[in-house]
């Protein structure tokens, strides 16, 4: 158990949640959630405050016992265990270090339940601060760290008692911006290194898509998409995930043919462009709400052809430039472009805009 | 205002207001004390010799000394008593649901809401030779004559607990509450039991409510006049009763003054232990 290089070899864990549903009192917070989760993943779940993907993770670590279905680690159910004996590692917020106890005695915490010596909780500890590369900080205490220390440690201690299972629960929400970008790359790679399976709470997708294998987008209690961030991002299942992940224009429109794998639908502002076929069969004729992503919609060079619009005004956002367009039936939509490729244009410009890319249109509520 | 000093941007408000709580500490706390102190050096209360003679006396009196002892003693069991029924009372305020926890409030602040002599006369009623205690003991036929409860020094200590218990379990909620219950949260994911999680997380976080719970209960056991004379009666003599007495029937102020000088020092060097001992025992959390 002392040693080091086996830590890292552990065999990582499956988790599956089977028909996962918890009430409190009258009020539904999640509603048979269907996850498998395979070993060694990094899986997001990413969904507006009040989602329940809180919920999902605290029964995950036995805080609450589920109302409904089961919770399976490593081919084990383990509804009935209490939080200390489901092996599962977690990373809270705001981290919880123990504040009267030193770095060193914070990672060794979990190692003493465990009943290891002397000598073999040292070198786990020295094991684990070296993971995070926080060797020089064994003897301070968490009030003497930053918050990206602090998270280090959080993930040490949590690490340090093998878990078949890690969970980060906001974990980088505390932190600023350009702290958070290298956290999620060191979080990445411990993660990696150690090849354990990782769920992660989050409302940041950005966060979700760039460091996940899978992410699970959760709206109101319900699991709404559960893929790869490509495809997240894509090929959205729902108006609720295109609109929450990334951004979204989304525009009134018709259906008005079929094209192999694909849809055609006239926008009621004018012109029609091709879509992704949806999941659900869409006949023709029917109304759907058509999205297009910013980045999808580009001003044509010549301006003869294309939706007719003027510039309402113009954002350099850095390395994008967006422009929100007033369309001639009066909705407006949101275009971004890379800013080498062109200058803010002045209000009122007259423009004719094109789709690049397939939309996603979904039935009208 | 615009000749506002950095203190009073720092404190947000004139120092001025603070001048008549100044004046009355300084009439009525600092120059009382100070005549106190001129009055223990006396030699006699009616000499106008000037000297230690008083200190002399009580330090070399063995009754007076055993008075001292024993008062910082009761001080001390009572405080330790008032600990041990007033954490899990805390403790479990804090665990408790709304609804619960104003009821448990209520019955906190109930000794407060309640005189103390009407508490401590309750006391006599329970600890009584007819009391309550004995009675239930005598009818449950565990006893055949009744036990002296009242006007001893068990009597007192339970009594001084019990009247004092507010001044315990309200620093130490407020201590329990502040611990983030993401902390013992964080100890039962890494395998952590109730206990060790209790004995490793809750108990060494609540020991600045712990102190400060320790310091009011102390001061106030110590000094507690009225259920001192009454629960312990007159069978044991502890220093307030002991200053009272030199002082209005033997009319003896300037030991009366001196007694009172040593018994504020040594209440002060407890108190002083307390926090050192606090201090040390923070260290013990540390693997």
């Amino acid at each position: 158990m002392a040693n080091g290089s086996e830590a890292r070899a552990a065999p990582a864990q499956d988790l599956a949640i089977v028909g996962l549903t918890q009430r409190y009192g009258a009020v539904t917070a999640i509603s048979n959630i269907n996850l498998d989760i395979k070993g060694g993943e990094l899986v997001s779940l990413l969904g507006p405050s009040g989602c329940g993907k809180t919920t999902l993770l605290k029964a995950i670590a036995g805080f609450v016992r589920q109302t409904e279905g089961n919770i399976v680690i490593g081919g084990q159910i383990v509804d009935a265990l209490p939080p200390n004996r489901r092996t599962v590692g977690i990373v809270f917020q705001n981290y919880a270090l123990f504040p009267h106890m030193t770095v060193a005695a914070n990672i060794a915490y979990g190692l003493d339940v465990r009943g290891l010596n002397r000598s073999e909780k040292a070198s786990r500890v020295d094991e684990m601060l070296a993971l995070v590369k926080m060797e020089a900080f064994a003897g301070r205490y968490p009030r003497e760290l930053s918050g990206g220390q602090q998270q280090r440690i959080a993930i040490a201690r949590a690490m340090a008692v093998k878990p078949s299972i890690l969970l980060l629960d906001e974990p980088f929400s505390a932190l600023d911006k350009n702290l958070r970008l290298d956290m999620q790359i060191e979080v990445k790679r411990i993660q990696r290194l150690a090849g354990i399976t990782t769920i992660l709470v989050t409302h940041d997708q950005e966060e979700a898509l760039s460091m996940s294998d899978r992410v699970a987008v959760l709206s109101n209690g319900s699991l709404e998409q559960f893929a790869p961030p490509t495809e997240i991002y894509d090929a959205p299942s729902s108006l609720f995930v295109n609109t929450f992940v990334g951004s979204a224009n989304v525009l009134p429109g018709a259906v008005v043919g079929q094209d192999a794998g694909e849809i055609l639908v006239r926008l009621d502002a004018g012109e029609t462009v091709r879509a992704r076929r949806p999941v659900n069969e869409i006949g023709s004729g029917a109304r759907v709400s058509v999205c297009l992503r910013p980045e999808n919609i580009v001003v044509t060079a010549d301006g003869s052809e294309g939706l007719p619009g003027f510039i309402e005004m113009g954002l350099p956002l850095g390395a994008t430039i967006v422009h929100e367009v007033r369309m001639a039936d009066g909705t407006s939509l949101k275009i971004s472009t890379p800013r080498a490729d062109f200058s803010p244009l002045a209000s009122g410009t007259p423009i004719r805009l094109k789709v690049t890319a397939l939309a996603n249109v979904f039935p009208l509520a | 205002m615009t000749t506002t000093g950095k203190m009073e941007d720092a404190i947000g408000y004139p120092l001025r207001l603070a001048l008549p709580l100044f004046a009355f500490f300084l009439v009525f706390f600092a120059v009382p004390l100070l005549i106190l102190v001129w009055m223990s050096l006396h030699s006699a209360p009616d000499s106008a010799d000037v000297g230690f003679s008083q200190y002399v006396k009580f330090l070399g009196d063995e009754f007076s000394m055993g008075v001292l002892v024993s008062t910082l003693w009761v001080g001390v069991e009572a405080t330790l008593l008032s600990l041990l029924l007033g954490f899990p009372l805390a403790w479990a305020f804090t665990k408790s649901p709304g609804w619960l926890r104003s009821a448990l409030m209520l019955v906190i602040l109930m000794p407060l809401l309640t005189s103390v002599v009407v508490r401590t006369f309750a006391w006599i009623v329970i600890l009584g030779r007819q009391g309550i205690v004995n009675e239930t003991l005598i009818s449950l036929g565990l006893i055949n004559t009744p036990l002296r409860l009242l006007y001893t020094e068990g009597g007192l200590v339970v009594a001084l607990a019990q009247v004092l218990l507010p001044l315990m379990v309200l620093p130490l909620i407020t201590a329990l509450s502040r611990i983030d219950s993401n902390l013992s949260d964080a100890s039962f994911a890494l395998g952590g039991g109730h206990w060790r999680t209790f004995f490793k997380v809750t108990v060494p976080l609540s020991l600045p409510g712990v102190m400060a719970g320790c310091l009011l209960t102390y001061a106030a056991a110590v000094t507690a006049f009225i259920t001192q004379s009454l629960v312990g009666g007159g069978q044991k003599l502890f220093m307030p009763m002991y200053i009272y007495q030199q002082a209005t029937s033997l009319l003896d102020w300037p030991f009366a003054a001196a007694i009172s000088i040593i018994f504020l020092g040594a209440v002060l060097t407890v108190v002083w232990l307390f926090n050192r001992l606090g201090r040390l025992s923070q260290g013990f959390a540390r693997a």
